[in-house]
């Protein structure tokens, strides 16, 4: 059993009861009438938390539903995923929080903690009633897909959300920069794509995280994608800012020169970037500058993503693939421990949100998942559990997999769907 | 013959063999025009058809007299008239069309990589003819053509490429294709026009016109897009004239042997005055004329026509 407070593992068996941890010690032995799970050779961990998904509900439910997409998450190892407020309409009301909130618990999967809007409609113009939303369960804020362009507004986000002790999520992006669909450099100048160049990111960033310090509240830098990003945050930590990062299992595992193919499935904002900038985000994960790692889940019908390059929309799923991926981009490659990367899908991100910290501890609510390191999978078309299958990762063998997760008396196993 | 390619999606996909390949069949249906009566039967009952979502009257009209000259049918799609403006794919529009029996598709699309998307889609051959800035693969063959005919070997010729690098498939084609063939290209245009990394396609770059004009066998000029004094990428006309163009008082001082060629259509009095047009050094209009072989070669060489082509 992996202990990501205290960075170790141990031989222990675990006793859930009702929904709730009754023991956790070493050979605890069968007892009778109690289901088996047969975790031989197998890792239990905190179950993971998900700062950064689309669920798409209300409004595009052709792409995904809250179902469809806590389920894929649940089943993937994240117990509580973060559903970004990008909707249509956006979350930027305490009835639409609370529309939120119902859907998932109807639907019996993931817990699903809401993300507001800061401005109204998303717009980026006025305040939106941060109140109301915290009140309804509104775990943090964002205008996630758009960055907050006005200055003086951001400040003031930034300020009133410190009523609430509520974290900003900020998608940093300079439109004025960031018009081309690909990371700018060599790679788009021979494919003929248009750059969207880092500076785009960095230097939006860069405002935000001086907000930061300025009014003295929490922000957290969302899918950071370039070097350049991650030297603006060590900075701004440095300094004693309350500045948090993520970054998403694709940059990690991939750049820019997968872009030959001009396969839709790999265009995602901010784009995929140079080798350069995929080995810093290691060094990042690594040394903590970039403090958790989330997937982004965007799904799109593939009716959009059948498209050419530029006109499909930007985003992949990431759920089903995320564990796999960061277990070979961080602890094979040994840039962190297997305790070290849990810890980084759950008790950080915990943390960041100031929720409760999951933990396999006797009393608590069972909050786990299994996984197996040995697991050698491929990602096949049909076992995709999303409602959509735009990844770039289809047909790709993968090692390490979540073979089970248990959330109160919810417990699914990969290949067993639950009902 | 040398060329195990489906589609023609770019010049990148090529190898010095298989461009040669291209040309040398290119000169056999170069010699087919100028008999009496310029048709061969080599594609008789194959169909393709030219899709063209941007507008283009040299391009789309080279490659139906090609495929006419082959004796294949071609039919032009016209872009005001189709279903791509009431919304449908451009998948959609293709797989219709591929339904209705077409050997081949040839495309223009303002979306790089374009054609490439439809050839991991489609079953017919492809035909790039211009996808966004990306390539142009047919211009850089008839550019190549061109140029051989008049120099022969191609190995150790400087050619300069001036104007709008950064919006222009046909200088990455014709530095892909030219660099293969032995040439030395250098490109010249304002920085707000040259993309980063274009010296990693095997070019130099220079931002000062006269500092390698003269140094050079060939001039290929761009034509320069207006749209680009809008996005605030240029001051003005006038200035890209003055500092980009090939002037009077440039030509003035330049080696009558250096060789000018434009990919058409030309500016007048942006980035040539019109006194190019009377030099016998120009050879836009040998271009025009090479490009017709060329586009047969390719359409040959992809639809599969039976041996003795000529």
């Amino acid at each position: 059993m992996i202990d990501p407070v205290a960075g170790t593992a141990r031989r222990l068996d675990v006793l859930v009861e009702d929904g709730r941890i009754s023991a956790v010690a070493p050979r605890l032995g069968p007892r009778p009438g109690a289901e088996q799970i047969d975790c031989r050779d197998c890792f239990i961990a905190p179950g993971f938390i998900d700062l950064h998904c689309h669920l798409r509900e209300p409004g595009r439910e052709e792409a995904e539903t809250i179902a469809s997409g806590s389920r894929a998450a649940l089943l993937s190892g994240f117990t509580q995923v973060c559903a970004m407020p990008n909707t249509e309409p956006p979350i930027d009301s305490e009835a639409l929080v609370r529309f939120v909130g119902r859907r998932a618990e109807d639907a019996g999967f993931a817990r699903v903690l809401p993300v507001g809007c800061c401005t109204k409609g998303r717009q980026g113009r006025e305040l939106a009633e941060l109140g109301g939303m915290k009140a309804a369960g509104a775990v943090a804020f964002s205008d996630d897909g758009n960055w907050i362009e006005d200055a003086g507004l951001m400040r003031r986000v930034l300020e009133y959300a410190k009523t609430f002790d509520a974290v900003v999520m900020s998608h940093c992006e300079l439109t004025a920069l960031s018009a081309g669909t690909a990371n700018e450099g060599p790679v788009s100048t021979r494919l003929g794509l248009h750059g969207s160049p880092w500076p785009a990111e960095a230097a939006a960033a860069a405002r935000d995280v001086m907000l930061a310090e300025l009014t003295g509240s929490r922000l957290h830098v969302c899918h950071v994608s370039c070097a350049a990003t991650v030297d603006v945050i060590r900075w701004t930590k440095a300094r004693g800012a309350s500045v948090t990062a993520e970054t998403c299992p694709h940059y990690l595992a991939l750049t820019d020169s997968s872009l030959e193919t001009y396969d839709s499935n790999f265009r995602v904002n901010p784009p995929l970037r140079t080798e350069a900038d995929r080995r810093a985000l290691l060094s990042a994960v690594a040394d903590g500058t970039i403090d958790c790692l989330a997937t982004d889940h965007a799904p799109h019908p593939e009716e959009t993503k059948a498209a050419e390059f530029d006109s499909a929309p930007t985003g992949i799923i990431g759920f089903e693939t995320a564990f796999a991926l960061l277990y070979e981009t961080l602890v094979l490659k040994k840039h962190i421990t297997l305790p070290g990367l849990v810890a980084r899908l759950s008790t950080v991100p915990a943390r960041i949100l100031g929720v409760t910290v999951p933990a396999v501890v006797e009393g608590a609510e069972a909050n786990l998942v299994v996984i197996d390191p040995e697991a050698t999978w491929t990602y096949d078309r049909s076992q995709v559990a999303s409602q959509s299958h735009n990844s770039p990762f289809l047909g790709r063998t993968l090692r390490g997999r979540v073979k089970a997760t248990m959330l109160g008396d919810r417990l699914v196993c990969t290949g067993h769907r639950p009902d | 013959m040398n060329f195990p390619h489906r589609h023609l999606l770019g010049i990148e996909q090529l190898s010095r063999d298989e461009i040669v390949t291209v040309l040398d069949l290119a000169r056999k249906f170069r010699e087919v025009l100028d008999r009496p009566i310029p048709v061969v039967p080599a594609l008789r009952g194959k169909t393709v058809i030219n899709l063209f979502f941007e507008p283009s009257t040299r391009t789309a009209t080279s490659f139906t007299l090609a495929a006419s000259r082959l004796s294949c049918q071609c039919v032009n799609f016209s872009l005001a008239a189709s279903s791509t403006r009431k919304g449908e794919s451009l998948l959609d529009t293709c797989r219709n069309i591929e339904a209705m029996r077409v050997d081949g598709l040839v495309i223009r699309h303002a979306v790089p990589g374009a054609p490439h998307f439809l050839a991991r889609h489609l079953r017919a051959f492809i035909v790039n003819a211009g996808d966004g800035a990306h390539e142009h693969p047919t211009q850089a063959l008839l550019d190549a053509f061109t140029l051989r005919e008049r120099f022969g070997d191609l190995s150790g010729l400087k050619v300069l490429i001036v104007g709008d690098i950064a919006h222009s498939r046909v200088a990455r084609s014709n530095i892909l294709c030219l660099t293969r063939l032995g040439a030395r290209v250098y490109v010249c245009g304002p920085p707000t026009l040259i993309p980063p990394g274009i010296e990693q396609l095997g070019c130099e770059v220079f931002y000062r016109l006269d500092r390698i004009l003269r140094e050079v066998n060939v001039v290929n000029m761009l034509r320069l897009q207006t749209e680009r004094m809008a996005a605030g990428m240029l001051p003005s006309t006038r200035e890209y004239r003055q500092l980009y163009g090939l002037t009077r008082e440039r030509l003035a001082g330049l080696d009558p042997a250096t060789v000018i060629i434009h990919p058409g259509p030309v500016n007048w009095g942006v980035e040539m005055d019109y006194d190019v047009a009377e030099l016998p050094q120009a050879l836009i209009m040998n271009q025009v004329k090479n490009g017709v072989a060329v586009r047969m070669a390719v359409l040959y060489l992809l639809a599969g026509g039976q041996e003795e082509a000529t």
